[in-house]
């Protein structure tokens, strides 16, 4: 069913009945040529990709509770390319390229809106770093854009200039950055890799890996054992307990990041403000919910919430660089399992035993990526070499010690 | 999430830094024939346990113990807290 | 406008009558009044209009469940959106409008919307606004987020404080409701340590809104007798106004108390306080919540949920109408028939979807048995409703009763899932709860006063116990113990017109039944699908009904089709409280250095470095700007002598045995064999091989060592010393101090720095010529006749230089002697300016340098890694790819056209290659304008850099849209024999 605002008048004129289900449910077959474990924003987008690019439609997505209901459906919305190291930027700036053109592309209104990301900037050595930053994703044929403090005060009045205990000195725009209604992002990848053939299928738990005689030949589900030709996890801060059913230990580790919303309000800001001095994060929704967040809570965790000095030491920063926000009152709050990495930035790789893929590591990072996860994972799924952005994105970089630490802090996880 | 420190009693966690798994205290031997990838896995590979886990907390802002405590991940339930010298005594670091 | 529909009794204060504005409309009311109540007592029943549909919305229950009457408060600067009336208490001179709607109140422009709502169910924006592709950005989406959004900002700075606290208990009990009060009557008698909060500004919960008798007395009675007691205890805290939101690990609640929300005004103290409450134990009385019965048109101002009709009627003497229906599925919706007669409020019916209840019928009133509303109407204010089989009604005001959900938002805070109960058509709080928490009275199911009564006594007890600590059972009064039966009606099927769920985010039985269409299945597809529960209330009235209809849709049960958790926070909590007085200047602490004083006094700006306020330089009369002074301080330094404070470098004093073998551990190079008396410079790695940090370490003695390290890492090094101490090298003989705050350390330098310091250093303490205190010797000395002292003969910035440090207490005065003796030499105060550009010019990498990712190899310094010992980073340092010839390298950078300021961030690129990613060789890390050489110079990375001396690259900004020539350099633009150090 193609959506158009012609068919929202024709069903708004008969009552709404004819909307169809935007996923079929379908019982798992017992074969197929390519399994994809985790029905999150990568899973359903490498679905998607190895369906439309790459032809491969004999796929099921398994997910073990309901679609979209990790990451995509837990995170701050944020969209962007702005990174350093050459094993990333270009990754993100093609992926900030397929966000461009992707409702058009999945026929799916992800309300996504480039008003912008700025990282503010608050010594010399964070401006030198950031004019370094911004020129390597000039060099990656993204945009940048250095704003001094004069030129932030004329954009945007509301920020502490005057009182600030680290002065705002300047910041690094992205113009193309942005937010995405996230919880669409999932539905408009499964709505379409549905409509191509692909099984999405719910409540369908992993519970073991097949691997015989050192290849990877399906696995065992609590819907019972399928078959693959090929199997690809997908399953971010799950990663350790399904590399696990393989005998595999990553260099990942999972750790919560909470993420807050605060009741609707009229327009507030335009964009997205990082606070470069402290951990904060903000931007306004749709809805007019301020989006915010900040660093993670810091310890390892799988339980799905944090705790009360990390949700006071954002608000902290909130108000240190945005005092009109102190009578916006926090609505909800939410943590997410974060599958953080030895270097800050992710894999897409094969591992060492045959037909078995991995794709993780995102940190709390994951969302951005999406479409250029899922585009480049089908690559590596169909073609069986590295997509040509995601070639550094490998499992075996710190036995080379080709780390790609965009934040330069070694071999810490909850440090990036 | 309160720490029950072994010389000082109940913490708030929050006056601790957290580095990660107990498997950081048994730094491999750097002479030994296969010390690069043992010191691979001793960096990078992680367990990463979903349930109770030792790990390693310091007391930045209190005695300076860097302690080994036994918690888990899934419920962030503490049921044993070390002094971390003592367990790496206990596992064989005495020089 | 009077206050028509005030009527007797209620626990307001009638001698205290406060004036308020409501939209520019003077009103009165009564102290004890909540907005609300003085709203509805001045027949004000439309109060605000809905999200979507702008649909006119009127106040719908009493409490902070209040979907409905959302107002902006106050004026000005003090301005809160989004203030729910039915828990803002009435002050004199209150001042609230009406939110989201143009135009006024009653004439929205935007309630066009509503007549669109055919076309915008449930999801519609996912299906449209997709075409053309730039209209989203450019039309609609402005045009929906203009029109989105409830109530504004001020857009100025918050103008109150907020402040935090923490506080320790046996027992926390959260709500103040009959169990509430019985659970703390019984730890508090028994001595136990007890915090009793409640959200309301009036202990007693449900009992001030019923007329309900415990003992003797009346339920409000019985309540401000047992608080009476409580308050009386020293070992029991009261704290009205304060919400516990949310449960934490081990037994940690935040709490926020409004402190002075009730007055005009916070008289300069904080408006709110947010509480960390540490408990051993806590019993969770706080209540439930009643859930609607949906059914056509059922939003409309004047519908009401029926226990809030009775909070209105008992506690605050208003009627909601004058002509009242009630429309139940129980029965209890009687007791609201009831409480508005004995009040004189006509009951135009009593209309039960039951046929047969075991509620009696109340005598003289209208009852209709196994009927249901499916329509009403009244655009502004409800004036009739019509039933299943086709009567109208007319009543101006309609209590609805669906039956009560148990509060069970704190035992989900830890991820707990609720259970069902099938006799109460209701979740209870399920097995796994928060460490430390039990479960009492209603919010546990206990739906009778007596049941809730007897459990929060008995869940004290058992806390106690569980504690070991003694109490004994305290009486339980008499009280109403009757069974209330119920059925379990969700929604009226037969209404044609929209039956509304979620009130604020217009979510309506229909939309439920298209995401059960569309494939959202799942209670959190269709939450996030529709919207359902994602408003301020955060759907505490319609969750459960909407769950009930998907139930419907799918065939299955309730419980079946899944359940919704709550997460933090039980109501909304301001960003102002969370921060607390952590902003503005008191952000973050600050740090002064020893000479700040001085620095003051004398013309320094100052910058911050990390939580440090370091001189950043001084300016003179007639400097026009920053360079001058800094260009002057260095050649002042460099022709003469300069000062500067360094006392921000870490210090870590590290003594013991085996304190020369463990810092061989720490430096990749080895300080074994550094003799006594000597200093040496050093790297450390990362256990990954990275290069972090760097600085100088002295010998003080056999077994005493002072390191010192950058500023910005001195914790991190010391932490990481720590661990190796403890974790790694747990035998060692070896401790450690970090003194980086009690020394006061200062660099004198340049070719007068050893002349100047003969002034200071006591002649008897040390031979201070070259031969008896040469490049990198160290001492303990004495300085000005007597005061202890160490002296490091170390440079930074490439002179002839010391450092000297003094305990912290004499660095003022240090530095006031250090310029009085070097006047004869033009002694110059530097700051952390020209630190940087002497720093530059003789090559130091800095912050800008080790950035995290850079090795020795990089750095030129690979050789000092020994290969002869074990330390740490030394292995991984060793991988393939951190070694490679081609490797960045640094060096330094000038520009050809030597009138052109380099740019530090500037990508390097070949001669004649492409401007991209693949030709990518390095880029510029510092830059500085060097006094000494009358142009900018650079240092930077480049691949293969050390062997490529005299080359001439490009410089490229693209960001500042400029390129320029560079010249490859030796990093050591000055003195590279260093020479200027040894004389």
């Amino acid at each position: 069913m193609r959506y158009s605002a012609l068919r929202i008048l024709k069903e708004g004129l008969t009552g709404n009945k004819g909307w169809k289900p935007v996923w079929r449910e379908p019982d798992p077959k017992p074969e197929y040529d390519i399994i994809i474990i985790g029905g999150g924003g990568h899973g359903l987008a490498t679905a998607y990709y190895l369906a439309k690019t790459y032809g491969i439609k004999n796929i099921a997505v398994l997910e073990k509770g309901w679609i979209g209901g990790g990451n995509v459906g837990r995170n701050t919305t944020i969209i962007r390319s702005n990174y350093m190291l050459p094993g990333n930027e270009p990754f993100y700036e093609l992926s900030l390229k397929l966000w461009e053109g992707l409702e058009q592309d999945f026929n799916y209104n992800a309300m996504i809106s480039q008003r912008s990301i700025l990282n503010l900037v608050h010594s010399d050595n964070q401006r030198d770093a950031f004019i370094r930053r911004a020129n390597a994703m000039f060099l990656a044929g993204a945009d940048a854009e250095y704003a001094t403090a004069d030129q932030l005060r004329a954009e945007l009045p509301f920020l502490d200039y005057d009182n600030a205990r680290f002065p705002i000195k300047g910041g690094l725009f992205q113009r193309r950055g942005g937010t995405v209604r996230h919880d669409a992002v999932a539905w408009g990848f499964a709505r379409g890799a549905d409509a191509m053939g692909v099984d999405i299928i719910q409540n369908c738990e992993v519970t073991g890996i097949d691997i015989e005689n050192g290849s990877c030949r399906g696995v065992q589900t609590s819907r019972g054992a399928i078959r693959a030709r090929k199997v690809a996890m997908c399953v971010a801060g799950s990663s350790g307990r399904v590399a696990a059913m393989a005998g595999m230990r990553l260099p990942i580790e999972s750790h919560v990041l909470q993420a807050f919303v605060t009741e609707g309000l009229k327009p507030v800001i335009p964009g997205v403000i990082t606070f470069g001095a402290g951990h904060f994060y903000v931007s306004q929704s749709d809805k007019g919910g301020l989006v915010f967040g900040g660093d993670i809570d810091g310890y390892n965790s799988y339980a799905q919430r944090g705790n009360l000095p990390v949700v006071e030491d954002v608000a902290e920063g909130g108000m240190a660089i945005m005092p009109i926000i102190g009578r916006a009152r926090l609505l909800r709050s939410w943590g997410g399992v974060m599958d953080m990495s030895m270097d800050g930035s992710p894999f897409i790789d094969r591992t060492d035993i045959k037909g078995l893929y991995f794709n993780g590591g995102w940190c709390y990072g994951g969302f951005k990526a999406t479409p250029a996860s899922g585009l480049c994972y089908a690559h590596l799924l169909a073609k069986d070499t590295p997509h040509e952005v995601a070639r550094e994105m490998r499992l075996d970089r710190f036995i080379s010690g080709h780390m790609i630490d965009e934040k330069g802090q070694g071999n810490q996880p909850n440090l990036h | 999430m309160i720490i029950n420190h072994p010389l000082l009693g109940p913490r708030d966690a929050a006056e601790f830094i957290y580095l990660g798994d107990a498997a950081l205290i048994d730094r491999p031997d750097w002479q030994a024939e296969d010390a690069a990838e043992q010191f691979h896995a001793y960096g990078y590979l992680r367990d990463n346990v979903a349930g109770p886990m030792q790990e390693l907390w310091y007391h930045e802002q209190g005695d300076r113990s860097w302690l080994v405590v036994t918690r888990d991940t899934l419920t962030h339930e503490i049921t044993n807290v070390e002094l971390a010298r003592d367990v790496a005594r206990n596992r064989g670091r005495s020089v | 406008m009077s206050q028509v529909n005030r009527i007797k009794g209620g626990l307001i204060d009638r001698s205290q009558t406060f004036s308020f504005q409501f939209n520019g409309t003077q009103m009165q009311g009564y102290a004890g009044d909540t907005l609300a109540s003085a709203l509805l007592a001045n027949g004000q029943t439309l109060v605000g209009r809905s999200f979507k549909y702008h649909r006119p919305r009127g106040i719908f229950t009493a409490g902070s469940e209040e979907p409905n009457a959302l107002v902006q408060l106050r004026s000005g600067a003090h301005q809160e959106p989004n203030t729910r009336a039915t828990v803002a208490e009435l002050f004199d001179g209150l001042t609230a409008t009406s939110q989201n709607h143009r135009g006024s109140l009653k004439h929205d422009l935007m309630a066009i919307t509503d007549l669109m709502s055919p076309f915008l169910s449930a999801g519609f924006y996912y299906k449209t606004f997709m075409w053309p592709k730039a209209f989203w950005e450019k039309l609609y989406e402005p045009a929906i987020r203009m029109s989105a959004g409830l109530g504004r900002l001020s857009m100025q700075e918050d103008p109150d404080s907020y402040d935090k606290g923490y506080l320790h208990c046996d027992l926390l009990v959260i709500g103040a409701g009959p169990a509430g009060i019985m659970a703390a009557l019984t730890a508090g008698r028994s001595g136990a340590r007890v915090i009793l909060a409640d959200e309301d500004f009036t202990p007693g919960g449900r009992l001030n809104g019923e007329t309900l008798e415990i003992g003797d007395m009346s339920g409000q009675a019985w309540a401000a007798q047992a608080m009476a007691e409580l308050a009386s205890m020293d070992n029991v805290r009261l704290m009205s106004r304060t919400t516990v939101y949310g449960a934490y690990d081990h037994g940690t609640y935040g709490a926020l108390e409004r402190c002075t929300d009730h007055l005009a005004s916070a008289n300069g103290k904080p408006r709110q306080i947010l509480w960390r409450i540490y408990s051993k134990r806590a019993v969770l009385t706080a209540g439930a919540t009643e859930r609607p019965i949906a059914f056509g048109n059922n939003d409309r101002p004047g519908i009401m949920l029926a226990g809030a009709v009775r909070t209105y009627v008992n506690r605050y003497g208003v009627t909601p109408g004058t002509r009242v229906a009630v429309f139940t599925n129980n029965d209890d919706g009687y007791r609201t028939a009831a409480d508005l007669a004995a009040k004189g409020v006509t009951v135009a019916a009593v209309i039960d979807t039951r046929n047969q209840a075991p509620a009696q019928d109340i005598p003289g009133m209208r009852h209709i048995r196994g009927a249901g509303v499916v329509d009403t109407k009244g655009r502004h204010q409800l004036k009739s409703i019509t039933l299943t089989d086709g009567q109208m009604i007319d009543c101006d005001a309609l209590a609805v009763s669906g039956g009560w959900n148990p509060n069970v938002h704190l035992t989900c805070h830890q991820r707990g899932r609720p259970t069902w109960r099938d006799d109460l058509n209701a979740f209870v709080p399920g097995d796994t709860l928060p460490t430390g928490m039990a479960v009492a009275g209603a919010a546990n199911g206990a739906l009778t006063l007596a049941s809730a009564m007897a459990e929060g006594r008995d869940a004290a007890l058992a806390q106690l116990a569980d504690l070991g600590l003694k109490a004994s059972p305290i009486d339980l009064p008499r009280a109403e113990d009757e069974a209330r039966d119920g059925a379990a009606v969700w929604h009226i099927p037969q209404s044609k017109k929209r039956a509304w769920l979620d009130l604020q985010n217009d979510v309506t039985v229909k939309d439920i039944k298209q995401s059960h269409q569309e494939g959202f299945r799942s209670v959190e597809h269709m939450k996030r699908y529709t919207t359902l529960g994602m408003a301020t209330d955060q759907g505490k009235t319609a969750n459960i009904p909407a769950l009930a209809i998907m139930a419907e849709c799918t065939g299955r049960t309730i419980p079946e089709t899944g359940t919704t958790i709550f997460r933090p926070p039980y109501t909304p909590v301001p960003i102002g409280a969370l921060g607390g007085r952590a902003r503005g200047q008191e952000f973050r602490p600050t740090r002064l250095t020893p000479s700040h004083e001085w620095a003051s006094a004398n013309g320094a700006t100052f910058v911050e470095v990390g939580n440090w306020m370091r001189a950043q330089w001084f300016a003179r009369p007639g400097e026009k700007g920053w360079r001058d002074s800094v260009d002057r301080e260095v050649l002042a330094t460099r022709g003469s002598v300069g000062i500067c404070d360094v006392t921000t470098l870490g210090k870590i004093d590290v003594q013991g045995r085996d304190a020369a073998a463990f810092l061989n551990k720490i430096y990749a190079n080895g300080f074994a064999k550094l003799a006594v008396g000597r200093v040496r410079y050093g790297i450390m790695l990362r256990e990954d091989g990275i290069c972090y940090d760097d600085g100088t370490t002295a010998r003080m003695g056999e077994n005493h060592f002072v390191m010192t390290t950058t500023t910005a890492n001195a914790v991190l090094v010391f932490r990481r010393m720590e661990f190796a101490r403890q974790c790694l090298f747990p035998d060692m003989d070896v401790h450690l101090i970090s003194t980086t705050d009690a020394w006061a350390q200062f660099a004198v330098a340049g070719p007068n720095a050893r002349k100047l310091l003969e002034k200071i250093v006591d002649a008897d303490s040390q031979d201070m010529s070259n031969e008896g205190f040469p490049f990198m010797a160290c001492g303990e000395v004495t300085v000005c006749g007597g005061t202890p002292a160490r002296l490091f003969r170390i440079s930074f910035s490439g002179e002839l230089a010391y450092e000297i440090a003094v305990p912290a207490r004499y660095g003022n005065s240090m530095m006031g002697a250090l310029m009085e003796a070097g006047r004869e030499f033009g002694a110059t105060p530097y700051g952390t300016e020209a630190l940087g550009v002497m720093r530059i010019e003789k090559g130091h990498a800095a912050g800008n340098e080790l950035d995290g990712r850079i090795t020795a190899h990089n750095l030129g310094m690979g050789r000092m890694v020994s290969k002869a010992k074990d330390c740490i980073g030394n292995t991984l340092s060793q991988r393939p790819e951190m070694n490679r010839d081609d490797a960045v390298k640094l060096v330094g950078f000038r520009p050809v056209d030597r009138a052109i300021p380099l740019i530090a961030g500037a990508h390097l690129i070949n001669k004649g290659d492409a401007v991209n990613m693949a030709n990518d060789q390095g880029w510029l890390s510092s830059v500085a304008y060097s006094p000494s050489l009358g142009h900018s110079i650079a240092l930077g990375f480049i691949k293969s850099g050390d062997t490529r001396m005299g080359e001439i690259v490009r410089a490229v900004s693209p960001v500042h849209d400029k390129e320029m020539e560079v010249e490859i350099v030796s990093a050591h633009f000055i003195d590279p024999e260093g020479s200027r150090l040894r004389v």
